[in-house]
């Protein structure tokens, strides 16, 4: 059978998770607005998030890790939603190259996000009805900074590593542009500086998709009760294949057909990679919300770090951090070029920097898989900058 | 590049190491390219107390390097040397890797426009084995230092040391020191004029300024 779009009737709602998720989350009131980069504040706003392992008695051994696109806080846990495991289980764990038995991992949900933090689904206390698109556009500097904020409340002067993937590596990267005395170490995966023109141009598709979409009603669907699911996941369609490779897809799929003997010569998905990706954009409706994904694709689009410091080597200035930048060979989205050019950034700023190109069929969604040689590189990084940092081995007092 | 893992005898530090080691000043800003699985900037690092950083083509080499702590990118000396800012550090070193680079003369320069002093080492070609294979058998030389067919040796660009001096005052760089090393990398003590150290030297150690 091929796999149906469904209508927007979809269980479960992704959108039970938006205003009281069931991680830890903290609110902030009027008086700790937010300001953003596309001017004025956001106030009261909050920010979901998760904890694993235990912060040491000198808060020294604090790892940030931000989550890419369509993540969540459930970096090494259960997502309430979808029941899955945590979307980065292999990296963050106990034993895992990021060691929560020896460091205390937080990750939050981004703003402009639909897990908890405030985005355009959340409730705006003055209306008593969601944001929708009434909510500001939000830049990747703007979710660095809310999760400042969360890492000041939690007591935390300066992060032993800030690590991610995708936008996870622009939100290190802005971190240790931003902050550089709170960030030690910064491990930027399959990310650049600066999202490129096809990158946004893919983004656009995807957002179109969704305002084509009948149910969007403008963003003001929740009000309306209706979720314009085809438009959002023909968006995730889209987005899916940029994270592949040719080769991944075509070891996976080949032109093998679904279910079938011969072509039907019509429109149903005759082909596997046509149902693999039309359940993709299913199960994606069933998680997020679309008008998040207008807001977050838009702060990658905006993120441009040389822009915003003149040039790249000035945004890395002084940077006393030392980084392990990391690229995949089969990465199209996020090519190696992009990682060379932060590379080379950061050495014509002096700093510290490590950098590894992997070697992957598995395109840019490498560093969320079973990659071993991104594990024991990411695993002897750390593990070296927590002998820098001092940082006691497990059990170590 | 392939060199440098090759060289290294059992679980002995390579004797150039040593040498190389001791013209580095202790906490000096230092690029080891070629820096291979970081041995020698392991020792830098440990030992001399430096500001290490390492250049290395091979991902293995570079996963190594990483996974001892030390700070090392993956690149290629023909290429990415040129990412580094002028006297961007105290030392550069390229150990037995400059006749593995395309462009030697290029690549040399790159050396003494990012380190103040840099410190190359080659193998010698004119090494008087060399000779005498060349000479007597008609063939290129192998020998247990350089164990390679010509066919497959990563080493494109051989040189004497009487041809990389020539080089460097080309280059106009001043040549401050020079040590020859047998093919363990074991210092041969003997004074003697140039031409004698082209045909008693297996490798040197060279220490240059701009």
């Amino acid at each position: 059978m091929a796999v149906e779009i469904p209508e927007s009737d979809a269980t479960p709602d992704p959108l039970n998770e938006v205003n009281s998720p069931s991680s830890k989350c903290v609110h902030f009131g009027v008086d700790q607005a937010l300001p953003l980069d596309g001017g004025g504040t956001l106030g009261p706003w909050q920010i979901a998030y998760e904890t694993y392992g235990t912060l040491n008695a000198d808060k020294s051994n604090a790892v940030l890790v931000c989550h890419a696109l369509t993540g969540d806080q459930y970096v090494a846990s259960t997502n309430p939603i979808t029941g899955k495991p945590g979307w980065w289980s292999l990296m963050v764990g106990p034993g895992k190259p990021i060691d929560t038995d020896k460091y205390f991992v937080i990750c939050s949900n981004v703003l402009g996000g639909c897990l908890g933090t405030t985005g355009p689904a959340s409730t705006n206390p003055e209306t008593g009805k969601p944001y929708g698109l009434t909510m500001p556009v939000v830049t990747i500097r703007d979710m660095v900074r809310a999760q400042a904020r969360l890492v000041d409340h939690l007591g935390i002067d300066t992060l032993f590593a800030v690590a991610g993937g995708s936008m996870g590596g622009m939100q290190v990267l802005q971190w240790a542009a931003s902050f550089p005395e709170r960030v030690f170490s910064a491990i930027p995966i399959a990310a650049g500086a600066r999202h490129s023109s096809q990158n946004i141009a893919f983004h656009e598709v995807g957002r179109q998709a969704i305002m084509a979409d009948p149910n969007w009603a403008g963003g003001d669907y929740i009000s309306k009760g209706v979720r314009p699911t085809k438009g959002l996941a023909v968006a995730r369609m889209a987005a899916h294949i940029t994270y592949m490779s040719d080769e991944s897809l075509h070891q996976k799929f080949g032109r093998n057909l679904q279910d079938r003997d011969s072509l039907t010569f019509g429109f149903d998905a005759d082909f596997q990679i046509e149902s693999y990706l039309r359940h993709q954009g299913m199960t994606f409706v069933d998680r997020f919300d679309a008008n998040s994904y207008l807001y977050v694709t838009r702060a990658m689009d905006y993120f441009d770090l040389a822009k915003e410091f003149g040039s790249l080597p000035k945004a890395f200035q002084g940077s006393k951090t030392r980084y392990c930048v990391m690229s995949f060979t089969s990465d199209w989205l996020f090519p190696t070029s992009e990682s060379k050019a932060v590379v080379k950034a950061l050495n014509a700023a002096a700093a510290n920097v490590s950098f590894v190109e992997v070697e992957s069929d598995r395109g840019h969604d490498a560093f969320l898989l079973d990659v071993p040689e991104m594990f024991s590189t990411i695993r002897g990084f750390v593990t070296g900058a927590a002998a820098a940092r001092g940082i006691p081995a497990p059990g170590g007092r | 590049m392939a060199l440098t893992s090759q060289l290294t005898i059992g679980n002995d530090v390579r004797g150039d190491y040593r040498v190389v080691a001791d013209f580095v000043p202790e906490g000096s800003r230092v690029l080891d390219i070629g820096c291979g699985d970081g041995a020698l900037l392991d020792i830098l690092v440990r030992e001399r107390r430096v500001d290490g950083r390492g250049m290395e083509l091979s991902q293995d080499g570079v996963n190594k390097c990483v996974e001892r702590g030390l700070s090392v990118v993956q690149g290629d000396a023909d290429e990415d040397l040129t990412d580094y800012p002028d006297g961007a550090f105290d030392v550069v070193i390229m150990s037995q890797t400059l006749q593995a680079t395309h462009d030697p003369k290029g690549v040399l320069q790159e050396l003494l426009r990012i380190g103040d002093q840099v410190l190359v080492s080659i193998p010698n070609f004119a090494f008087w084995r060399n000779r005498m294979q060349l000479l007597f058998r008609g063939r290129m030389p192998v020998t247990k230092y350089l164990p390679y067919e010509w066919y497959d040796t990563p080493n494109i660009h051989f040189c004497s040391l009487s041809d990389f001096v020539e080089l460097c005052e080309e280059l106009e760089a001043t040549v401050v020191d020079t040590v020859i090393l047998d093919g363990q990398g074991n210092k041969i003590p003997v004074r003697a004029p140039w031409w004698m150290w082209n045909i008693v030297a297996e490798q040197a150690v060279f220490l240059l300024e701009r």
